[in-house]
């Protein structure tokens, strides 16, 4: 009745005499414009959102599929488990240092190229598409390139290099390290910085591109220095897109699974959560523990999540407005 | 900072005259930028270039050290691939990573599409409730439901079926296919389609004649992301598939552990198996900053 009247009132003198046939007609015309979107919706939250709920209920049972006769209802067990595991709560730790120093340090490279980017030079277009190359190689395929052409201590690219620049000043005695044994968690980020840098400067090139040249051109004619406008125009422009960057950064790399299932299988100390939550129960079998992971990985998650959300939707906005 | 203000300004009224300056000298500036920005693009470039190259040598010129980069070209590596000597054919795994590829991202667009459009062009009540709803669930780790996933396709009999492979990775492309469309149906103008409905066109004919003109390049960028993201995917083809329906990047983890002097080999699988998203992500170069930032920036 509310809304008909608003409709009403709103349309002026358009509402129908008879009351409840307009209400019936709206309400169809409401489900023929949710009918397009409907069978998307059902299928996400179906393979999606049923699922979680499963893992939900799951990590509050002690399941082991190798001893089904021990399968009950065990609480926070395994949530207690989680934090106190080390094995766990190494994963833990590894995640927070993996994904913390692949997202600022791709994002500082990442501004780097990108400000670089953003000037006119001879063959800008080429140096882009060497630039973007390494997020275009397939993840576990880029993996196996750096384990065995580029890291691998006796004659992976690194070494050979500094072998022939040694060589170069007649010296036989050329430093070879083994990052992958000596330092396997350093590896692993190296090679997803690689592989990340990219994305973050494709973002900020075109947070770069969209910044507002008339008051950059004010700021230089009243004589500022190029390191003002950056620091009092352009980082300022920019700092919506580094948010944006580092935050959709950290919900992908939270997630890596590809770089440390091949670069060290998870030995040494790299095992994050998303390889331990797969060893945890594709080969120890243990549901309730694997599950119990998996939440507390959402749980991390949603805080990253929420301010990457915000983050969207404020841009989002900006762009509804232009 | 020293010289009075008004001398600053009408040196610099003039566009490109800026003397004196050499800290600001522009064309310097630029050259210098130019040389390190190809720099860099080397640097990061030369693990790419490296495995290109190393796909080219022979088994003994591709384990030296220091490496032998004028070493003679084969393409012995790639015969090897293909299973040469081994007669393991790496086909199998290349074709279930196509179908899976290309019936997702097909299924995908069937589904985002039609939501994309009741999210822009008749947007339903609440529509950015609903797009932001979409956008959430990317973010869910796929960890964190892959265990019921796998035990449903256990019971279910489902296992090592590339048909529920598809069905994830629809699931899994879905958000950021509806993200993409919806922006670019929004960019039809809203005039156009007010001065259709006057003239009396259809559904179908409105969609032929003023949507799809504007939307065709959006939806084929679209395709390129999500047969990108599908075709990379590890951990949900790793514990949902086996031998029979197993992917290419399933069966490069095949390459994990050393054999001997494989790694000419190893190099010809990754360049291989790289074509296609290589050649995906180069063509939608311009929109694959959209697609990977889930359609917030453009």
């Amino acid at each position: 009745m509310s809304s008909a009247t608003t409709l009403a009132s709103r349309t002026g003198q358009r509402a129908t005499p008879n009351n409840r046939g307009a209400k019936a007609r709206e309400r169809a015309a409401a489900w023929a414009r949710r009918a397009p979107l409907l069978p998307a919706l059902v299928f996400l939250i179906v393979v999606t959102q049923l699922p979680f709920v499963v893992t939900l209920v799951i990590s509050f049972m002690n399941w082991n599929s190798l001893r089904p006769d021990e399968t009950g209802f065990a609480g926070f067990d395994n949530y207690v488990q989680v934090l106190t595991n080390p094995d766990l709560r190494q994963a833990i730790i590894t995640t927070v240092i993996l994904t913390a120093s692949v997202v600022l340090a791709s994002l500082a490279i990442g501004l780097g190229l990108a400000l670089l980017l953003d000037k006119k030079f001879i063959g800008r277009g080429l140096a882009r598409t060497l630039l973007i190359a390494p997020f275009l190689i397939v993840p576990v395929a880029a993996a196996l390139v750096w384990k065995h052409a580029i890291l691998n201590p006796t004659y992976g690219l690194i070494n050979g290099t500094l072998t022939w620049i040694w060589s170069l000043f007649g010296s036989n005695t050329p430093p070879q390290p083994d990052l992958l044994s000596q330092t396997p968690l350093l590896a692993v980020i190296i090679s997803l910085v690689w592989q990340w840098t990219p994305f973050m400067m494709l973002i900020l090139l075109a947070g770069l591109q969209s910044k507002p040249a008339d008051v950059i051109e004010a700021a230089q004619m009243d004589g500022a220095t190029p390191f003002q406008i950056f620091r009092y125009i352009t980082l300022p422009h920019l700092r919506q897109y580094l948010e944006l960057g580092g935050l959709l950064g950290a919900i992908y790399i939270v997630q890596n699974f590809d770089a440390v299932f091949t670069l060290t299988s998870g030995g040494l100390g790299t095992a994050n959560l998303p390889y331990a939550i797969y060893q945890t129960f594709y080969f120890a079998n243990e549901y309730g523990l694997a599950s119990a992971t998996g939440v507390v990985v959402v749980i991390g998650t949603i805080v990253v999540a929420t301010f990457a959300l915000r983050t969207v939707f404020s841009l989002f906005k900006k762009e509804a407005a232009r | 900072m020293t010289a009075p203000a008004q001398t600053t300004r009408t040196t610099n009224a003039l566009p490109g005259i800026r003397k004196g300056k050499s800290r600001m000298d522009p064309t310097r500036n630029k050259t210098a930028a130019g040389v390190a920005a190809w720099l860099m693009a080397l640097l990061f470039a030369s693990p790419v270039l490296w495995m290109v190259l190393t796909s080219f040598h022979s088994e003994n010129d591709a384990a030296t050290n220091p490496p032998s980069v004028a070493a003679n070209l084969t393409i012995d590596a790639y015969k090897e691939f293909f299973g040469a000597s081994s007669g393991v054919s790496p086909w199998p795994p290349m074709i279930n990573s196509a179908m899976a590829s290309v019936i997702s991202t097909i299924l995908v667009l069937a589904l985002a599409i039609p939501a994309a459009y009741a999210l822009s062009i008749k947007p339903v009540k609440k529509w950015t409730d609903v797009l932001f709803f979409f956008l959430s669930t990317k973010m869910m780790p796929v960890v964190a439901a892959i265990l019921p996933l796998f035990l449903f396709a256990k019971t279910a009999g489902v296992l090592d079926n590339i048909w529920f492979l598809i069905l994830m990775y629809t699931s899994m492309n879905l958000p950021i296919a509806v993200w993409m469309m919806r922006s670019f149906l929004a960019e039809v103008p809203v005039e156009m389609l007010e001065a259709a409905q006057l003239d009396g066109a259809g559904l179908l004919l409105t969609l032929r004649k003023i949507i799809a003109p504007v939307a065709t390049p959006g939806i084929a960028a679209t395709a390129l992301i999500c047969f990108i993201f599908s075709w990379n995917e590890l951990l949900m083809a790793r514990v949902l598939t086996g031998v029979i329906a197993g992917t290419a990047p399933v069966f490069l983890t095949g390459f994990v552990s050393s054999q001997g002097l494989f790694l000419a080999k190893v190099c010809a699988a990754a360049v291989i198996i790289s074509l296609p998203v290589l050649m995906a992500g180069f063509a939608a170069q311009d929109k694959l900053v959209q697609g990977l930032s889930l359609g917030a920036v453009k």
